[in-house]
């Protein structure tokens, strides 16, 4: 293995093909920690973790909270909304003030595209993206690859359809751009409004049946389809959604008897994802959280240890 | 069950056959097209002298059914239809409640059907109870047998929202047809905007109403590359607007009613409110422009916008009479006067623009031309006979036509639609 040298996380883009197998590699040795007993290493005793969240999280927050604590740092929650930011501080003010206590990462996460970047070209800590805007969440796309070739072996020349609200997802562009950079042939499905501009450049293929992603893939990935988006027109209803994009039991048929289904969560059952599917035997969606905590450790550690 | 048509001058889109043929028809389809056909059995129809044409295909009319069933309906439409040569009709959603789901999509198809005449075919609204606030189910409405949607009697005025419905029923397969004009700009307009509205004292409805809808939806249709067709186009500038879109390659189609080439705002001075349209009736120049817009193929087809009022509601003053005028019946005669007769169409470039393209535009792809193997929609006519429109003569429900009085030339004689005689002159 190559020293690690990159100090922040704010992007999948930014990562080779050989850094994102390394990332992998990494998170295969220390996704046994967290089946011990005691379920600690030492490797970052003595630093400190910050989980700066401008937007609610459970799952993301409490994944890389684990993964810190299970490292030995020390860690530390900050929601954001509620405290400094209705106070009118801007972003950089509250960040600064964090650092300002001597803390070595800072995992954030916002609703603007962009925010990660900018605190990690003013800042001096380690910065790790748990989500910005629609544009990236790279652990999620981590541990997304960690989990499809536990299951597949490999990744090279893999089939994954993303089908949902396309355009809003940083979980669908993450993952375009490390699947594909690790040579997945990724399809991504949903109805056109819901694609954006531009995504064929990426590396994705688009095909607006549901039907025929299933039948051509390997692992389908399905995204959470927010309500709000009804309401703002880009789609009739989430009735004819569910009809049109929802995978069920009964569409399943159509595809592979091995075909892999993920989510990256929160789940709408019934919309886009039905229960027979979301707690069937062809799901990984409890192993994707489970592999979320590895994958973290990995990152946390690699970056803390980075030498530039 | 067969139908034998002798001595047919057949006239296609791409011409009329130099030889006198018969044309024999079995379950719905035309099965051989050849001289001195015979068939045993066959019931017989003798076309001699006459033309035989691929039935119309109507992109605009209003059947009114479900809701206002005292100024048309299903039923009645579809005689006006025949009587017109029409075999096909799309028939508006602007009914009460508007057809925007497909429990009513449903509906039209099976009452069209029960009727028995002409091919229905409903169209589905852009937006729910066409409120220009949300879309419909757009695909349910596909797979129910919906081809075209429209919010007709009023455009999608939220740019976004038309952005959206673009997108999405191009995904869905579905053709989008825009009613141009902006609310805004019409006001309580009742006729164009000009010399006559000021010299009549009424409250004019601006050319730029609809070009302005026209240009957003050109810009649209070529950002998104999605097709788009305008319905019942009637300004000078709309015609250049369009003919520029398609030079520059965007997916555009268009409509233009008879009236909007036969009549001009100058007869709004004798106060018939059956004369009062959306939009309304141009000036000369306007006319010229769609005819020159017919002729050099800037507008695809002519669509009726039939739109059937009761005689109570055009007994009202020009403010408060409903819009519209009926045109089924007097489109083919008033596509011969003022079009073939005047050579700015010849008889087959008219039969396209009243078949074989709104079938293209539509995707009825058995339709729109005479050939062996295509469904068996037929128009049997006399190019040359005059007949004069009478009110009593309107197979039609509402009898709303400033027509009425006027001697025209082209008389349809039979109409045949899935191989079944729905009119017959005698």
């Amino acid at each position: 293995m190559v020293e690690w040298n990159k100090r922040h996380l704010l992007d999948v883009e930014e990562l080779t093909k050989e850094e994102i197998q390394q990332v992998l590699d990494t998170a295969k040795s220390f996704k046994e920690v967290s089946s011990r007993d005691v379920k600690k290493v030492p490797a970052l005793r003595g630093k400190t973790v910050v989980m700066l969240f401008f937007e609610p999280s459970t799952r993301t927050r409490t994944s890389f909270e684990l993964a810190a604590k299970r490292l030995s740092a020390d860690t530390i929650n900050i929601a954001v909304s509620s405290s400094s930011m209705s106070k009118g501080e801007t972003i950089l003010d509250t960040a600064r003030n964090v650092e300002a206590m001597n803390v070595d990462a800072i995992v954030v996460r916002h609703g603007s595209s962009g925010v990660p970047q900018i605190l990690a070209n003013n800042l001096k800590s380690s910065i790790i993206n748990a989500g910005d805007g629609c544009r990236s969440h790279p652990t999620q796309a981590l541990l997304d690859m960690f989990t499809i070739k536990e299951k597949l072996g490999k990744l090279e020349g893999i089939k994954v359809g993303i089908v949902g609200d396309i355009m809003h997802s940083r979980v669908a562009r993450s993952n375009v751009v490390g699947l594909t950079k690790m040579g997945v042939e990724v399809t991504v499905c949903g109805p056109s409004t819901l694609i954006p501009f531009g995504i064929e450049k990426l590396g994705a293929k688009v095909c607006y049946s549901v039907e025929e992603v299933i039948k051509r893939s390997d692992v389908l990935m399905l995204l959470r389809i927010q309500k709000e988006r009804q309401k703002e027109n880009y789609f009739p209803s989430i009735r004819e959604y569910a009809m049109e994009f929802g995978v069920n039991a009964e569409r399943l048929k159509k595809g592979k008897k091995e075909l892999l289904i993920m989510h990256p969560g929160p789940m709408n059952r019934g919309i886009e994802i039905s229960s027979d599917v979301a707690d069937g035997p062809q799901s990984l969606i409890l192993e994707q959280v489970t592999n979320g905590v590895a994958v973290r450790m990995a990152v946390l550690y690699l970056a803390l240890g980075a030498k530039e | 069950m067969m139908l034998l048509i002798k001595n047919a001058k057949i006239v296609n889109s791409d011409g009329i056959d130099d030889r006198i043929k018969d044309i024999l028809i079995q379950d719905g389809k035309i099965v051989k097209i050849g001289e001195n056909l015979k068939s045993d059995g066959a019931d017989i129809i003798d076309a001699k002298g006459k033309f035989v044409s691929p039935g119309f295909i109507d992109l605009h009319a209003h059947f009114r059914q479900p809701g206002q069933e005292y100024k048309e309906t299903i039923e009645t439409g579809s005689a006006a239809a025949a009587k017109g040569g029409f075999t096909s009709v799309f028939c508006m959603p602007n009914t009460k409640p508007p057809i925007d789901n497909i429990a009513l999509v449903d509906f039209i198809i099976r009452e069209g059907k029960r009727v028995g005449l002409v091919n229905v075919y409903p169209v589905g609204a852009i937006t729910k109870g066409q409120q220009d606030e949300e879309l419909t189910d757009m695909f349910e409405m596909r797979r129910a047998g919906c081809l075209m949607l429209s919010d007709d009697g009023k455009s999608v005025h939220n740019s976004h929202l038309m952005r959206m419905a673009l997108q999405y029923s191009q995904m869905v397969g579905i053709l989008i047809s825009e009613h141009c004009e902006d609310p805004l700009l019409s006001k309580t307009g009742v006729v164009n905007e000009g010399y006559f509205s000021t010299l009549l004292g009424m409250k004019g409805d601006p050319a730029v109403s609809e070009t302005t809808i026209i240009s957003r939806d050109i810009e649209l249709a070529h950002y998104l590359d999605c097709r788009i067709h305008f319905a019942h186009v009637s300004t000078k500038r709309s015609v250049e607007l369009i003919r520029r879109a398609k030079t520059d390659g965007v997916k555009v189609s268009a409509e233009a009613c008879p009236h909007h080439f036969s009549l001009t705002e100058k007869e709004i001075r004798s106060f018939n409110t059956n004369l009062k349209v959306k939009p309304p009736l141009r000036s000369e120049e306007d006319v010229a422009e769609i005819k020159r817009g017919l002729k050099d193929g800037t507008i695809d087809c002519i669509a009726t916008d039939h739109a059937p009022h009761s005689q109570e509601e055009k007994e009202l003053d020009f403010d408060q009479a409903p819009s519209g005028m009926i045109g089924l019946e007097t489109a083919f005669g008033l596509g011969i006067t003022e079009l073939v007769d005047a050579k700015i169409l010849t008889l087959p470039q008219l039969i396209d623009k009243m078949s074989a393209s709104p079938a293209k535009i539509t995707g009825l792809s058995a339709k729109g031309k005479i050939a062996e193997g295509m469904d068996a929609d037929l128009t049997v006519f006399d190019s040359e006979a005059p007949w004069q429109v009478k009110a009593a003569g309107f197979a039609s429900k509402s009898k709303n036509s400033p027509f009425i009085g006027k001697t025209l030339k082209g008389l349809v004689l039979a109409t045949i639609c899935g191989g079944n005689v729905v009119y017959n002159v005698e």
